[in-house]
């Protein structure tokens, strides 16, 4: 009977190892001349890949560019709303060198990561794309190792919320913003917060602190960290204060963009870092009791408007796509300003080209945009780095240490640095 | 395939039919026979089980894929030995120039040892917990009382909730607007103080999960015969005595593998903490299991993850062979034996 099971096992480890043999799972290291050169004039139908589509946006697009191109039909395939998954599902599919792939939509941060992959078809020679007219922000974050690898498609720049019954002209300064503080106190609510839990969103904001101070996470070569620097400590040092003598309460540090918001509705809060979508929520929530009584104006900075991260997604085409010339027409038709006129008007989505922040009818509808033109216009991007999982990491982790107390800002960001270095090697 | 069909002509009477099987008897013929059958079993284990396995001990002798610097592209990293292993056994990382040092915080590899320790913390006081409530509620259960239906349902629900759901449940239960804030008075940061957050996740861990326990002693309990506490009374043993010396190691079989089965689900706990508090507390990761560390490692080389998936593997492989070895947690034979009466 022993022997029997020890042959069984035997048996199964054999099976495993003879299939683990088959499959070389060689990663997926980029070749350049391959897959990325071919089908470059090739025309035909392909598939757009992109996350949940909340507000019924890519639907009428693609129905609108399928009337227009019967040959060159587009299929939209909707991924998960979880980043993490689509993210998941994007590796899966380029792993499996999926030719049905062909448009995936990709967040700003991933774009550096997959383009080092060699899974993001170049957008030079042929493939050139028009990139005037859109904000340089944007194109940075689609641009890795002097590439262009992806069309901004959505963008998104982070505001301030400011309770105008309570601040009558909005901080231009961190400092003056911390001097309204006592306003806030004698109203008994509390003062600023942002996104400060440990996640994506607290490498954001500790970006923004660290830009907005003159510092930056990592230089221009894009792996070197630059965290040590004078400019960085005074930044992050922003934030730890605050905390520390109450200006941000302390349950700030387990807020995400959600926790922020309802404070800020319920009235429990004067000044609020959040994105754009928070605006028309606060406007018509029935639970919002400050409807009337906000507005918002770009982030204040050390010594005048500061830096806010980018959001947003680009638009890439996969290098094992069979029809390449049609998918970089659908990428210039997603860039289009008629199209993006449409992403703001249907999916309140920023968009990426500058001249529509001045358009009136948009402005009609969506009255934060020129506030949020000023914020996208001074936006520095997130690293662009191909580690960008393990550098958002090392900032999640030691920044929220510092933020909480448990270890001084210098120490967090030599930390950082140290842990950026180790990571990106 | 002329011996197979040839086999069952060879077999003495099919045990289904003949009263006269010898018990461990099997001769050469029925043990071919058997491994005949059993062939396609073993075929899908090796695919489902043994592939995965395997793969993943050879990936985690390769290096992680690292970055070209004239072309910015990844390469494949070649053999690692055993650096994936020191990395986060003995927390080391390399440089590119091949010096070794201690990983910084902030770094994954820096944080095996404390997940290690959060690990094992969560699945003692979960299981411990666990194990004496789930004790105590199947007593209930098996006692015949007017509204037993409902009482059973009613201890059941937590079961019935998909973790993920619980998780999020609580979530709102632990945020610091949440019900529990204002039914304490209390303004305690359940998901980011250390301590805090390590009893958020076993507050909810336990809420969910002890009626798994409750279930399988139930079922334990109700093999014990009614004859035996009836002649327990005749001699006059009261009721605790009754319970430590008649339930207690009459249950013990199903108990043990009860307390198995929580130990090694416990030991690979993910979502729960993962949806709760993001693996967060403390300094920060407060909360973070071994699985939550395998999974934030996917996302930053496939290789090093492989290593530690591997580690967590070999853990709970010596954590349920060491509790089936000493503790006697039979998972096979505890029915047989139980409905015998052995007592063991």
């Amino acid at each position: 009977m022993k022997k029997f099971r020890l042959v069984s096992a035997a048996g199964i480890a054999v099976i495993g190892l003879a299939l683990a043999g088959c499959s070389s799972g060689s990663p997926s290291g980029g070749s350049s001349g391959g897959p990325a050169g071919a089908n470059l004039d090739s025309h035909g139908p392909i598939t757009y890949v992109q996350g949940k589509d909340n507000s019924n946006v890519v639907r009428p697009l693609v129905d609108k560019w399928n009337a227009a191109h019967p040959t060159e039909k587009v299929t939209f395939k909707e991924q998960s709303d979880q980043a993490d998954q689509q993210h998941d599902d994007l590796v899966q599919h380029f792993q499996a060198k999926d030719p049905n792939y062909d448009v995936v939509d990709v967040d700003v941060v991933w774009t550096a990561e997959f383009a080092a992959k060699g899974w993001l078809t170049p957008l030079t020679g042929k493939m050139k794309l028009d990139t005037t007219g859109l904000f340089p922000s944007a194109v940075k974050t689609a641009t890795y190792n002097k590439t262009l690898f992806a069309a901004p498609q959505t963008s998104d720049g982070g505001m301030l919320y400011y309770r105008t019954d309570l601040v009558k002209t909005p901080p231009k300064t961190w400092d003056e913003m911390m001097s309204m503080c006592s306003i806030a106190k004698s109203a008994g609510i509390a003062c600023y917060a942002g996104q400060f839990a440990k996640y994506e969103g607290l490498t954001v904001n500790a970006s923004e602190a660290i830009n907005g101070a003159g510092g930056s996470v990592l230089a221009a070569d894009g792996v070197t960290p630059t965290l040590t620097s004078a400019d960085a400590v005074k930044g992050l040092s922003l934030l730890a204060d605050a905390f520390k003598n109450g200006n941000i309460p302390a349950e700030a540090i387990t807020y995400q963009e959600e926790q922020g918001r309802i404070a800020f509705e319920s009235g429990k809060l004067m000044f609020l870092r959040n994105w754009p979508y928070v605006y028309g929520l606060a406007k018509s929530d029935g639970s919002s009791v400050v409807k009337d009584t906000f507005a918002v104006a770009p982030l204040p900075g050390l010594t005048g408007t500061g830096a806010s991260t980018l959001g947003g997604h680009n638009a890439a085409i996969s290098v094992y796509s069979k029809h390449k010339a049609t998918a970089r027409d659908f990428l210039t038709f997603l860039e289009s300003a008629e199209t993006q006129k449409f992403f703001a008007t249907q999916g309140s989505l920023a968009p990426v080209r500058t001249s529509l922040y001045d358009d009136a009818d948009l402005i009609a509808k969506l009255p934060y945009l020129p506030t949020l033109k000023e914020s996208i216009l001074n936006a520095i991007p997130r690293p662009v780095s191909p580690f960008y999982p393990a550098v958002t990491k090392a900032i999640e982790d030691n920044a929220y240490s510092a933020l909480k107390g448990d270890k001084s800002v210098k120490q967090a960001l030599t930390d950082m640095q140290a842990a950026i270095k180790a990571a990106t090697s | 395939m002329s011996a197979v069909t040839e086999v069952p002509s060879k077999l003495s009477p099919p045990p289904g039919r003949a009263g006269g099987r010898k018990r461990g008897g099997l001769n050469e013929a029925h043990g071919r026979w058997a491994s005949y059958l059993i062939t396609p079993s073993l075929v899908i284990l090796g695919v489902v089980i043994g592939y995965p396995v395997v793969s993943a001990i050879i990936m985690s002798f390769q290096k992680d894929a690292g970055l070209d610097k004239a072309t910015g592209l990844f390469v494949a990293g070649g053999f690692a030995g055993f650096s994936n292993y020191a990395h986060w056994l003995l927390q080391q990382c390399v440089s590119t120039t091949g010096v070794t040092s201690a990983c910084p915080p902030g770094n994954l590899g820096a944080q095996f040892w404390n997940a290690f320790g959060t690990t094992f913390f969560f699945t003692a006081v979960t299981v411990v917990l666990e194990t004496v409530i789930g004790m105590w509620m199947a007593l209930i259960m098996n006692r015949a009382f007017r509204g037993r239906g409902l009482v059973r349902a009613a201890i059941l629900v937590p079961w019935a909730i998909p973790t993920a759901v619980t998780a999020k449940l609580w979530y709102f239960i632990f945020a610091f607007n949440g019900i529990l804030n204002s039914v304490l008075g209390a303004k305690i940061l359940w998901t980011s103080d250390e301590w805090a957050a390590k009893f958020a996740i076993i507050i909810a861990d336990t809420w969910k999960t002890t009626p798994f326990m409750a279930l399988l002693i139930l079922a334990g309990l109700q093999l014990i015969p009614e004859e035996v506490y009836e002649a327990g009374v005749m001699d006059g043993a009261s009721t605790v005595q009754r319970f430590f010396q008649l339930t207690l190691p009459l249950v013990r079989p199903a108990l043990m593998v009860a307390i198995l089965f929580r130990v090694l689900d416990a030991l690979r706990m993910f979502d729960l903490p993962q949806i709760l508090t993001g693996g967060g507390g403390g300094t920060g990761n407060a909360t973070t299991t071994l699985s939550i560390l395998v999974v934030d490692q996917i996302r930053q080389g496939f290789n090093s993850a492989s290593a530690l998936s591997t580690i967590t593997f070999l853990v709970i492989f010596i954590v349920a062979f060491l509790f089936v070895r000493f503790l006697g947690a039979n998972v096979v034979q505890t029915q047989a034996n139980q409905q015998k009466g052995v007592l063991k």
